[in-house]
């Protein structure tokens, strides 16, 4: 009697979810040319490196598993999942390519479409959906968690163009915090012009990779290099290190980053200056501030 | 090993004697347990207890993904019985767990003893609750021979907690609860007025031997805003209800291993706050920078030079190791800003996902989108006919039932509601 079919799944193979940004706004600020990332990469040359770089993620294992969700700036959405393939695989690179494109053009007219009427209102740096995208990636993580006890190991990998949106902090943290307790990495990669707090943070907590390329001519040869190690070799490996994950806060009052503020005990809201009323929660603070020497009624430890 | 032997029983007592010290060997060679072979097998798993019968006494076959499904439900509808408007909770938590170490946590009816199952659990909550509350602190006290002891301050680090529990689990003794409570009083009464005071007692013991009028330690807790709650092992006891009645805490009972670790598992999310029971105020925190690699200095919680890493406290610039820590120099409050926002999402909670019908006629169903949005996971099964599954109130996605519990208790962020852009926030 043959033996069922059992996948054996040793240490290095793995579940890359990318999570693509097409921030409209973003690609086309490189047409007029200039130092903006954009004009050394506009976005056909920058799936040039991307799609090399899924397929060659194929390519390492045979039992790696490849899913692509795009963020835009009105929807997010899955593009390619290279576990729906049939059981021989439609290993044929350029079905695969053609595939890619194909969806990730229906995507962006799609994303135009639903933006409709409110595009004027929006001003020059807008961020892309990215709480959108995580929460997806990390719904489809938990469903292979649930597919049995062997498994690839999941991580996500974040391709960022578009600057951090500090409406989406509350939703990008809580992504953050429930990758941390399924451990699963979240890599970084922004080409974006600024470097990107949130997944600065979001790399530290997790344990992924943070990296900015300072050349994005050779984007292929970052991502091959750093991101595509999978997370057994990564304790082999001398991989980028985090330059300084800036944990400060920010002041809710002014939005300047402090390291000394008031927190407020009922809805922990962050000011700089003693106030008599918190402005998210509305409660009355009675007590004047009180002196630093006067700690000593608080519990110290021993 | 209590021996059967009754003293005057003659021959037949003999031979019971003699029966049971080849039992006995036989029992010691097998790990000294009081179970025959057999019987050892069915201890751990009482899988008949699982089947069910429907009307006409044919067996039912077992769905555990919807009963899964049905008793987080039930959870989650509980916990938002006042509707979804945002009700205030308390953060900011001061806890002392209280353990039973008396005679009656020797019990075996918990495997291996009612003292290890509450050791075992009380640790895997300690690190829950800090998970959820990084703000809050956690001591721990133990009622042992009829008096209560501080096994470890309040602290804001698992670990040494759990270490320090671990290494003392003997029980003896009568349980006074009026000790546990006036020990308790006395350390929470020194806590700041902004946070919130509780006590979470594991009662394994039936009564309660007290020094003096139990009544009157409740009143006093009551006068000091302490919030007390109880699980019990045994059975309910009217003076533990009593207590969290007048305390305004809860108090449940476990029937067995895995219903006393979810009862403890509630006690982890922070509860809706009493007006009156903590004053507002603001706290000064310091939020320090991640020092620069190789840097040498000497930190303040070890007393040694340490090298690289390490936080800097902005008012004393003494060197720490973690976080959330109070600086042992000046005593300020060190968090970093992913510790504040760990706690927003008790503040800003997904709305409960609404029931889809599958029982609408199939021409309707077909309406219904074929995929999970969360997961991609099909919808649909047995051709047409759609699984059971849920849809956001605000989004109008479909999501599956894993997912929904998902994103209730571990994601708190709606995929789909977070794939659009918010309008005018």
């Amino acid at each position: 009697m043959a033996s069922a079919p059992s996948k054996l799944y040793s240490d290095d193979v793995s579940l890359v979810v990318v999570l693509l940004d097409a921030n409209p706004f973003f690609w086309a600020a490189g047409a007029g040319g200039g130092n903006h990332p954009a004009a050394t990469l506009p976005f056909s040359k920058f799936l040039d490196h991307v799609i090399p770089f899924l397929n060659s993620l194929l390519l390492m294992n045979q039992l790696n598993q490849v899913v692509l969700i795009a963020t835009g700036i009105n929807t997010c959405g899955y593009i390619y999942d290279s576990g729906n393939g049939g059981p021989e695989g439609s290993d044929n690179v350029s079905e695969i390519s053609s595939e890619i494109l194909l969806r990730l053009e229906e995507f962006v007219c799609k994303d135009r479409k639903i933006g409709k009427g409110t595009e004027r209102a929006m001003g020059g740096s807008v961020s892309s959906l990215l709480s959108g995208s995580l929460s997806l990636a990390l719904c489809y993580v938990q469903k292979v968690f649930r597919s049995g006890a062997i498994h690839p190991q999941p991580r996500i990998l974040c391709l960022q163009a578009s600057p951090d949106g500090p409406e989406q902090y509350v939703a990008v943290m809580n992504a953050i915090f429930s990758a941390q307790r399924s451990m699963v990495p979240i890599d970084s990669c922004v080409v974006g012009v600024q470097h990107s707090a949130f997944l600065q943070q979001a790399s530290y907590i997790t344990g992924g990779i943070y990296l900015k390329p300072p050349q994005l001519d050779g984007l292929f040869q970052y991502l091959a290099a750093v991101f595509a190690t999978d997370l057994q070799s990564r304790n082999f490996l001398q991989l980028p290190k985090p330059a300084g994950v800036d944990f400060r806060a920010s002041c809710f009052c002014h939005k300047k980053t402090i390291d000394m503020g008031y927190v407020c005990s009922v809805c922990l809201s962050i000011f700089c200056q003693h106030q008599r009323k918190c402005s998210t929660c509305g409660s009355e603070f009675n007590q004047a501030p009180r002196e630093p020497n006067s700690a000593s009624d608080t519990i110290r430890k021993a | 090993m209590a021996r059967g032997g009754s003293g005057g029983s003659g021959h037949k007592g003999d031979e019971r004697t003699k029966n049971e010290e080849e039992d006995d060997e036989e029992d010691e060679e097998n790990g000294g347990r009081d179970l025959e072979a057999w019987e050892r097998a069915y201890a751990d798993e009482r899988s008949w207890e699982d089947l069910q019968e429907d009307e006409s006494g044919l067996l039912r076959p077992i769905d555990t993904k919807t009963i899964a499904h049905a008793q987080y439900r039930r959870r989650l509808l509980q916990r938002s019985v006042h509707g979804t408007s945002r009700i205030q909770k308390g953060l900011i938590r001061y806890l002392y767990v209280v353990i039973d170490l008396s005679r009656a946590a020797s019990e075996t009816d918990y495997h291996p003893s009612r003292m290890s199952v509450v050791a075992k659990c009380a640790g895997t909550f300690i690190r829950e609750f800090f998970d959820q509350n990084p703000l809050s602190h956690v001591g721990l006290v133990t009622i042992k021979d009829g008096v209560s002891q501080c096994l470890t301050e309040l602290g804001g680090c698992p670990d040494s907690q759990i270490k320090a529990l671990m290494g003392k689990l003997e029980c003896s003794g009568d349980a006074s609860l009026q000790n546990a409570l006036d020990l308790v009083h006395g350390y929470l009464s020194q806590v700041p007025s902004y946070g919130h005071r509780e006590v979470l007692i594991l009662y394994s013991a039936l009564n309660t031997c007290d020094p003096g009028d139990i009544m009157e330690t409740i009143k006093h807790c009551k006068k000091a805003k302490i919030r007390c709650s109880i699980v019990g092992l045994s059975a309910e006891i009217y003076i533990c209800k009593h207590l969290c009645e007048e305390t305004g805490g809860l108090y449940s009972v476990a029937l067995d291993e895995p219903h006393f670790k979810e009862l403890l598992l509630e006690y982890a999310p922070p509860p809706p706050a009493i007006a009156e029971y903590a004053i507002a105020n603001l706290i000064k925190m310091g939020f320090p920078q991640r020092g620069a690699e190789g840097a040498l200095s000497i930190c303040s919680c070890h007393r040694e030079a340490k090298i690289g890493g390490g936080y800097t406290c902005p008012r004393c610039k003494a060197r720490v190791c973690e976080l959330p820590l109070e600086c042992r120099i000046c005593g300020l409050t060190l968090v970093s800003s992913p510790h504040l926002a760990r706690s927003y999402h008790h503040l800003f909670p997904v709305t409960p996902f609404n029931d889809v019908s599958h029982t609408l006629p199939i021409r309707l169903q077909q309406k219904f989108p074929q995929n999970c949005f969360g997961c991609q996971q099909s919808l649909i099964s047995h051709g047409s006919k759609s699984n059971p599954h849920v849809s956001c109130p605000k989004c109008s996605q479909h999501f599956c039932l894993d997912c929904d519990i998902y994103i209730h208790e571990s994601l708190h962020n709606c995929p789909g509601c977070e794939s659009q852009r918010q309008q005018g926030t």
